[in-house]
C-alpha cells in the first residue's frame, strides 16, 4: 500500500526557500558589485549603495538560515541529519550511490528507491553546505574591511593572512557561478526525479509529504 | 614677532617656540608641522604641546640605509616641495649615515657608519629602504663588502627601533615579485622579533615617516601597529572609505575607460581597477607632497602599492579581480562563469532529451491508473 510519509519537515522546506530567495538576491546584487551593469545619471542616486545593502542584508538572512539548518541536522529526523549527508559511509548507501551513478550515466536502468535525499543528490548537497560555508566567511571578510579592529575584522583577519582580498574577491565571485552551475543541475535532477520517481519530489520541498511503497524499499 | 591665538590653536608655549626659533626654525612653520604632525597621528589637539616640547630640542641619531631600493623613498622626503615637513625633519633627527645625501664616500662613509652604530648603540632610529636579498648567499647586494643580510641584522640589533620605509623594506615589494630571482624579504623576515615598524607605500609617504619619528621622539616608542607592523594611525582606514569620489562609487556612477564623460567628470575609478577597496592607507586625507594630489585625486586608479605582494596580487592594475588561473588574459571570471551555466545548461538539456526516450525506468509502473 502506498504510504504518504511526511518526510521534510518545516524547518528543512523553510531554510531550503529562504536558501533559494537569499541565492537570487545575492547573486543579483553581488553580480552589480562586481559589474555595476546600471550607471546612475545623478549623484544623488544611490544605486551601488542599495545593492551593497541588500548583499548584506541578504547575507545575514543567509546565514541566519543556513545556520538554523545545521542546527537542524541534529534536532530533525534522519532524513534532514548530518549522516544523510554522508551516504557513502555505510555498505547501503555505497551500494545505492553506485547505482544512482550509473542510472544518470546511461549505464543501468535502475534508479535507487531512497525516502530522503538519494545519495548522489546526498552528496551534492554536501559540496553545497560547503560552498555555501566559503560564501558566508569569504563575504564577512570581505564586509570586515570597512572596519579594522572591530568585531567582522577580528573574528576573520585570518582569512585574508591566509588568501589575500583580491583572491578572496575572485573565489566570492567564482563560486557564485558554482552555485549557479549547481542550481542548473539541481532544477534539472529535481525535475528528472519528479517524472521517474513519481513519489513526489518536487512538491515534497513544498509540502514535506512524499509517496512511498514500504513494498519497494 | 606677536602670534594671533588663531594660528597657535594648542597654545604652544612661548619658551618651546623660543627654542625651536634658537635652532633656526620659523615658528609659523613650526606650529604648522606640530599641529599637522599631531592630527596625521591622530592624537587630539592638546597633544600638540607635548608633541612641540618633544621636537623642539631632541636631535635624535639617524641611520638610513638602503638595500634592493630605487632610492624613492629618500627622493619622497628630500624632494618635498614646501621647506616644513622636509627641512624640519631633517632639522629633527641627525642624519648620520645616508648613501643618498651624504658626501662622504668609500671606506670614509662606511667607517662614518661602523663609529655612528657604535656610539649610539641602542639609541639611534635605523631607517631601511629597499628589500634584503637572501639568493645566492646575499651577492646580490653588498654594502662595504657585506651583504645586505649580515649589514642589517647587524643594524637592526643595534638601534632603539628600525623603521622600514616603503613597500620593498616592509614586505619584499617589486624585487620580491614572483619569480623573486634575488629571494628578496622584508627587514621583518630578515630579522624577526625586532622593534620593527612598516611604512609600506611606493614611496612611503614623508608624513608618515615625520609623524612615527615624531612619535618615538615624543612617547620613547613607536606608534600602535596592525598585525602586519604598520602604524594604525596611517594604515587603520581603508582607501575606499575615505575617497573623495566614494559618493560616486554608491550612487553608480563610474569611469568606464581614461578619457571617458565619466572620467572627465571624477567618478569613480572602480571599473578601471581601482585597488581602493582592498588597501589600507590614509592617502585620500594626508596626500602626497604637502596634501598637493594623490593618484585617485589626479584620476588614476589606486594599485595597491602599501599592501604585501601588491605587485603580484594587485595585478592586473586594471582590472578589478585577478587574472583566473589557466585561463586567457582577456576572459574574466564573469565569462567563464557564463561560460561554465551555458555548458552545465547544455549538458543537462541533452541529458533531459535522452531521459524523454528512455523506456521501463519509471518506478512504481504496477500502480500506474491511466485516466480516461
Ligand atoms: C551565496 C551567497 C553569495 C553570493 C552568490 C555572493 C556574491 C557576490 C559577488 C558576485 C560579489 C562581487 C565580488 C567582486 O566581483 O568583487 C560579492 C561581493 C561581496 N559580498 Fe557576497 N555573495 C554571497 C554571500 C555573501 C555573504 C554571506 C556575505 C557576508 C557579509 C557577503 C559579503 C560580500 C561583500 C562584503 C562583498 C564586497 C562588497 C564591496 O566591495 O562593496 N556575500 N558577493
Ligand atoms: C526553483 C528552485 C528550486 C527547486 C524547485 C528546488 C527543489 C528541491 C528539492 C525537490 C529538494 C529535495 C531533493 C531531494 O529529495 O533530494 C531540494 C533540496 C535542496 N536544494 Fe533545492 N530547489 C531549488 C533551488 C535551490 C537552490 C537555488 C539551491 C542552492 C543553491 C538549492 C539547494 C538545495 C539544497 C542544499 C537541498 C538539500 C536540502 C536539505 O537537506 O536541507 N535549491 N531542492
Ligand atoms: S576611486 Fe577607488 S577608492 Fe575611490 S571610491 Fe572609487 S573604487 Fe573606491
Amino acid at each position: 500500500m502506498l504510504e504518504i510519509r511526511y518526510v521534510w519537515e518545516w524547518p528543512v522546506r523553510i531554510t531550503h526557500w529562504v536558501n533559494v530567495l537569499c541565492m537570487l538576491m545575492l547573486s543579483i546584487t553581488g553580480f552589480y558589485i562586481g559589474s555595476p551593469f546600471m550607471t546612475a545619471s545623478e549623484t544623488s542616486q544611490y544605486i551601488m549603495g542599495w545593492m551593497r545593502l541588500l548583499h548584506f542584508v541578504f547575507a545575514y538572512l543567509f546565514t541566519v538560515s543556513v545556520l538554523s539548518r545545521v542546527a537542524w541536522m541534529f534536532l530533525g529526523n534522519h532524513h534532514a541529519s548530518w549522516k544523510a549527508f554522508f551516504p557513502w559511509t555505510t555498505a547501503e548507501g555505497r551500494r545505492n550511490f553506485v547505482k544512482m551513478f550509473r542510472y544518470y550515466t546511461f549505464t543501468g536502468k535502475k534508479i535507487s528507491y531512497e525516502v530522503g535525499h538519494n545519495p548522489v543528490a546526498a552528496t551534492a548537497y554536501l559540496g553545497i553546505f560547503m560552498l555555501f560555508f566559503f560564501q558566508i566567511v569569504s563575504g564577512f571578510t570581505l564586509y570586515g574591511m570597512y572596519a579594522p579592529g572591530g568585531v567582522w575584522s577580528g573574528l576573520t583577519g585570518w582569512v585574508l593572512t591566509l588568501v589575500g582580498s583580491q583572491w578572496l574577491r575572485l573565489l566570492h565571485h567564482g563560486v557564485m557561478w558554482l552555485l549557479i552551475g549547481f542550481f542548473i543541475n539541481h532544477f534539472y535532477s529535481g525535475w528528472l526525479m519528479d517524472v521517474k520517481e513519481r513519489n513526489g519530489t518536487m512538491s515534497g520541498i513544498f509540502s514535506g509529504y512524499r509517496y512511498i511503497e514500504p513494498r519497494d524499499l | 614677532m606677536s602670534l594671533d591665538p588663531v594660528s597657535n590653536p594648542a597654545a604652544i608655549p612661548e619658551e618651546v617656540l623660543a627654542r625651536a626659533e634658537a635652532r633656526g626654525i620659523n615658528r609659523r612653520d613650526f606650529i604648522r608641522f606640530c599641529t599637522m604632525t599631531t592630527a596625521a597621528l591622530a592624537l587630539p589637539v592638546t597633544m600638540v604641546g607635548r608633541v612641540a616640547a618633544a621636537v623642539a630640542d631632541t636631535r635624535v641619531p639617524v641611520i638610513w640605509v638602503e638595500y634592493q631600493s630605487c632610492s624613492g623613498d629618500s627622493e619622497a622626503l628630500l624632494r618635498a616641495n614646501q621647506p616644513t615637513a622636509g627641512e624640519i625633519i631633517l632639522d629633527l633627527i641627525s642624519l648620520e649615515y645616508s648613501e643618498v645625501v651624504m658626501a662622504a664616500a668609500g671606506h670614509q662613509a662606511e667607517e662614518a657608519k661602523r663609529q655612528a652604530a657604535e656610539k649610539y648603540r641602542g639609541k639611534y632610529l635605523l631607517v631601511v629602504e629597499g628589500s634584503v636579498p637572501t639568493g645566492a648567499d646575499g651577492a646580490y647586494c653588498t654594502i662595504g663588502g657585506h651583504s645586505a643580510v649580515e649589514d642589517c641584522r647587524k643594524l637592526v640589533n643595534g638601534a632603539f627601533a628600525t623603521i622600514c620605509v616603503g613597500s620593498c623594506s616592509s614586505f619584499g615589494g617589486i624585487p620580491a615579485a614572483a619569480p623573486n630571482p634575488t629571494g628578496a624579504i622584508s627587514v621583518m623576515e630578515a630579522v624577526p622579533g625586532a622593534p620593527i615598524v612598516n611604512l609600506p607605500g611606493c614611496p612611503v609617504n614623508a608624513e608618515n615617516l615625520t609623524a612615527t619619528i615624531v612619535h618615538v621622539l615624543t612617547f620613547g616608542k613607536l606608534p600602535a601597529t596592525d598585525s602586519l607592523g604598520r602604524p594604525k594611525f596611517a594604515y587603520g582606514k581603508r582607501i575606499h572609505d575615505n575617497c573623495e569620489r566614494r559618493g560616486h562609487f554608491d550612487a553608480g556612477q563610474y569611469a568606464q575607460t581614461f578619457g571617458d564623460v565619466g572620467h572627465r567628470q571624477g567618478h569613480c575609478l572602480y571599473q578601471l581597477g581601482c585597488k581602493g577597496p582592498e588597501t589600507f592607507h590614509n592617502c585620500p586625507t594626508i596626500r602626497y607632497n604637502e596634501g598637493a594630489s594623490w593618484p585617485v585625486m589626479a584620476g588614476h586608479g589606486c594599485i595597491g602599492c602599501s599592501e604585501p605582494g601588491f605587485w603580484d596580487t594587485m595585478s592586473p592594475f586594471y582590472r578589478r579581480l585577478p587574472k583566473v588561473p589557466g585561463f586567457g588574459i582577456e576572459d574574466t571570471a564573469d565569462k567563464i562563469g557564463i561560460g561554465l551555466a551555458a555548458a552545465t545548461a547544455m549538458a543537462f538539456g541533452l541529458h533531459g532529451v535522452a531521459s524523454c526516450f528512455r523506456k521501463g525506468d519509471a518506478m512504481e509502473e504496477d500502480k500506474v491508473v491511466r485516466e480516461e
